[in-house]
């Protein structure tokens, strides 16, 4: 549904700003400790870089960027980070995503180790928002012939 | 057809109106959600999590099991919507 | 009395207002684009309505501040409606997205999307 056209100013100014959209959206998942933000906030602005490269330029960009293994890997991977930090800690001795327990693996106390396990899950929901955010709009966008 | 839906729309309209006579005004300190739980929350965060942003202690650790079952939930999407338009190749 | 009334309780009633249109274009619209608009505007009336339940007057948003030593409950709104809100509008976002892709197999197999005459080619 999506055709390629030439428009110089679009391709390029989407192509100048797609870098510092993604480094946002990475800055907003990394920095939801202590300003508004998050995994499924910073997920979604990374998404949205992509989707704008698909406007801009044509499927086939996104594609190549993005093939379908990638999507699918990055839609496992999210929810894999998420439930294996919580099997993680049940390893260590507590309880089913008890962060407290993270303590042992790295150099800080309790209290932080759960802000560790915080950031971690948050990464990990990060990244399977931004997967499903594109794999929805891919799949939308395709053509009838390529399905 | 327009008119049943008119009238059954403001019928539950009008119900939920008179409903909101008993709710707490809006921006009330004293209102029953904020009574329960929450102070607890509030008070607690930074000396339980060390992380000063309340709304992401509460999502990923008080209510971690939670957010887990939503980050499925988002998976799941993902998946039906490959599935649905990508999978009926015979 | 009267005033005091519409003053606390005017935020409700928008919500209810905006779920009337919502609620309205579900059951009475014939295109199914139409409903799917009417679930969004629905479902985004319960999140305002979630959201106002959490504020608090003369509070301040749900981050602590470095250097604050005594927290206390009436300082900043509650943040659980907006955890929970916050977990609802990406499962909103993904309902929409699967409801699209129902319906684009609905065109695909149809070539329409009004209900009536789905309703008239199936039988």
């Amino acid at each position: 549904m999506i055709s390629r056209f030439y428009d110089v100013i679009i391709q390029t100014v989407c192509r100048l700003l797609i870098p510092f959209i993604q480094v946002f959206g990475l800055y907003v998942i990394a920095h939801g400790h202590s300003s508004p933000g998050g995994g499924f906030q910073g997920g979604v602005i990374l998404g949205a870089s992509f989707i704008l490269l698909c406007l801009s330029h044509d499927l086939q960009e996104l594609r190549k960027r993005m093939p379908l293994k990638m999507i699918l890997l990055f839609c496992s991977l999210g929810v894999m980070i998420y439930a294996g930090l919580g099997f993680l800690c049940l390893l260590l001795g507590g309880d089913y995503l008890d962060y407290g327990k993270l303590h042992l693996l790295f150099p800080v106390n309790e209290i932080q180790s759960r802000s560790i396990g915080i950031f971690g899950i948050e990464v990990g929901v990060g990244i399977t928002v931004m997967a499903v955010m594109v794999s929805i709009f891919l799949n939308l966008a395709a053509p009838e012939a390529e399905n | 057809m327009k008119a049943i839906a008119l009238i059954v729309v403001c019928l539950a309209g009008g119900l939920l109106v008179y409903g909101t006579v008993d709710m707490p005004d809006w921006g009330d300190p004293t209102s029953p959600a904020s009574l329960h739980v929450s102070p607890r929350y509030i008070e607690k965060t930074v000396d339980e999590t060390a992380v000063p942003n309340m709304v992401t202690s509460v999502l990923a650790d008080y209510r971690g099991y939670d957010t887990l079952g939503e980050t499925t939930v988002i998976f799941t999407a993902g998946i039906a919507c490959l599935l649905l338009l990508r999978g009926m190749k015979k | 009395m009267t005033i005091e009334l519409i003053i606390g309780k005017y935020n409700y009633w928008i919500y209810i207002s905006l779920m009337m249109i919502g609620f309205y274009a579900m059951i009475a619209k014939k295109n199914l684009v139409k409903k799917l608009i009417g679930m969004n505007i629905f479902q985004t009336s319960i999140i305002l309505f979630f959201i106002s339940i959490g504020s608090k007057k003369g509070a301040t948003i749900p981050i602590v501040e470095e250097g604050v030593k005594t927290i206390q409950a009436n300082q900043y709104i509650n943040p659980l409606p907006h955890v929970l809100m916050l977990t609802a509008i990406v499962v909103m976002v993904s309902t929409f997205g699967v409801a699209l892709a129902l319906l684009l197999l609905i065109y695909r197999k149809y070539h329409t999307l009004e209900e009536d005459e789905i309703l008239n080619l199936r039988r």
